[in-house]
């Protein structure tokens, strides 16, 4: 059958999605419970799961050096289900190193640990600017390096998913893992910004 | 044959444009083909991107952090800062 | 020296381009929609399936011209690229996804 010429994959998103949700529930593909599921699923991973294992390391020597040797062994032992998500690597900020990721390409992000990528990481202009202006890009964010501190920034190009270990901050001491778990922010995971004591 | 590396082990990603020649997906990207960087480490094995996405047979290929140094990339930005990037083995040679 | 403009790097390859070096960063929160759920959530129930890889997301994204890529969102794009694979291995017909388009 000759077609109108409107190439029906460039209808408007929401009908799209219905038409084709529509389709493979009817071929018995895939059904609504199941994507409901799944919405489920990926809904349940926030940043405060990122945050959890960061404050443990922060007070325990042995998950530091777990979290940079397996990080997804790290986030299991933190209650975090990867479920046999792709390998997590985790980049430790030191006083003379701050970490940046980005994904250059489309929006590598570690989901099954931080949730969702924020919009801004997906934009051309974070994954335009990230590796060739990173203290021009941060600075969108407020966010100065010390003098002296150098970026290594990291481009997801392939099966690893990256987070940021950043520094623990002055004025934390005695802070037990819970309360500096609410200091650490997803953009400190991802390297825009740095936690802060106040 | 993908070459294997050391960590250490001075790199040149290979300056080649599949993307010239027809529907491709690859995964190394613009601003690093031809350019020189340091293996940091493997990272292990992984099945090859560039025939997954047209759902071909996709053979195994070692994956390594490569570092680079942003000046040589950029001719610009401060030096000290770095980019390090998964890249495939098939795309490095020895530099 | 390989300045993004000179090569013949895909229009997705985005990194150190210049025309968006001087654009701003919208560091704003911005929920997700139901429609941005949903897609993210049927296709990562088409890849546990085997039907369709996050690779082959990619190519189809990468796919869509480069003015089309950067006028519709996010999960636009992904929507496009499942209709699109889908068509493409015979798990749908343009025919069939025309009636169902005409349905809803």
């Amino acid at each position: 059958m000759a077609g109108t010429g409107v190439n029906p994959i460039e209808a408007e998103g929401g009908r799209l999605l219905a038409a084709v949700r529509s389709l493979l529930e009817a071929k018995g593909v895939v059904t609504p419970e199941e994507i409901a599921a799944r919405i489920a699923i990926t809904d349940a991973a926030t940043p405060a799961q990122g945050a959890r294992m960061v404050a443990r390391a922060w007070v325990n020597p042995e998950y530091r050096a777990l979290m940079l040797r397996d990080g997804a062994a790290a986030a299991e032992a933190a209650g975090i289900p990867m479920r046999g998500a792709l390998p997590l690597g985790v980049l430790e900020n030191t006083p003379t190193l701050h970490h940046l990721v980005v994904c250059t390409l489309c929006s590598c992000y570690p989901r099954a640990v931080l949730g969702y990528p924020p919009l801004w990481y997906k934009s051309a202009a974070y994954r335009a600017r990230a590796v060739r202006d990173p203290r021009g890009l941060i600075a969108e964010w407020g966010t100065r390096l010390p003098d002296g501190v150098k970026i290594r920034v990291v481009d997801s190009t392939a099966d690893y998913r990256w987070m940021v270990l950043p520094m623990r901050p002055a004025g934390t001491d005695g802070w037990d893992e819970e309360r500096l778990a609410a200091i650490v922010r997803e953009g400190d995971m991802i390297g825009v910004t740095l936690p802060a004591a106040a | 044959m993908p070459a294997q590396f050391a960590p250490g082990a001075p790199v040149r990603v290979r300056l080649d444009w599949p993307e010239a020649r027809g529907p491709a997906h690859v995964r190394t990207p613009h601003y690093l083909r031809g350019r020189e960087g340091t293996v940091v480490r493997y990272l292990g094995e992984f099945r090859n991107p560039e025939n997954l996405a047209f759902a071909r047979p996709a053979a195994m290929l070692p994956l390594y952090h490569v570092r680079f140094a942003q000046p040589s990339i950029w001719h610009a930005g401060e030096s000290g800062d770095e980019l390090q990037v998964e890249i495939y083995g098939s795309w490095l040679e020895p530099a | 020296m390989n300045q993004p403009e000179d090569s013949p790097r895909s229009h997705h390859d985005l990194g150190g381009v210049s025309k968006f070096m001087c654009e701003p960063v919208d560091t704003g929160r911005h929920a997700l929609s139901d429609f941005d759920r949903e897609v993210d959530a049927l296709r990562q129930t088409l890849g546990i399936k085997g039907i369709m890889t996050v690779d082959e997301l990619r190519r189809g994204v990468e796919a869509i011209p480069e003015a089309e890529y950067h006028r519709l969102t996010y999960y636009q794009r992904w929507m496009r690229s499942i209709a699109a694979t889908l068509l493409r291995k015979g798990v749908m017909t343009p025919d069939e996804l025309s009636a169902a388009l005409e349905r809803s």
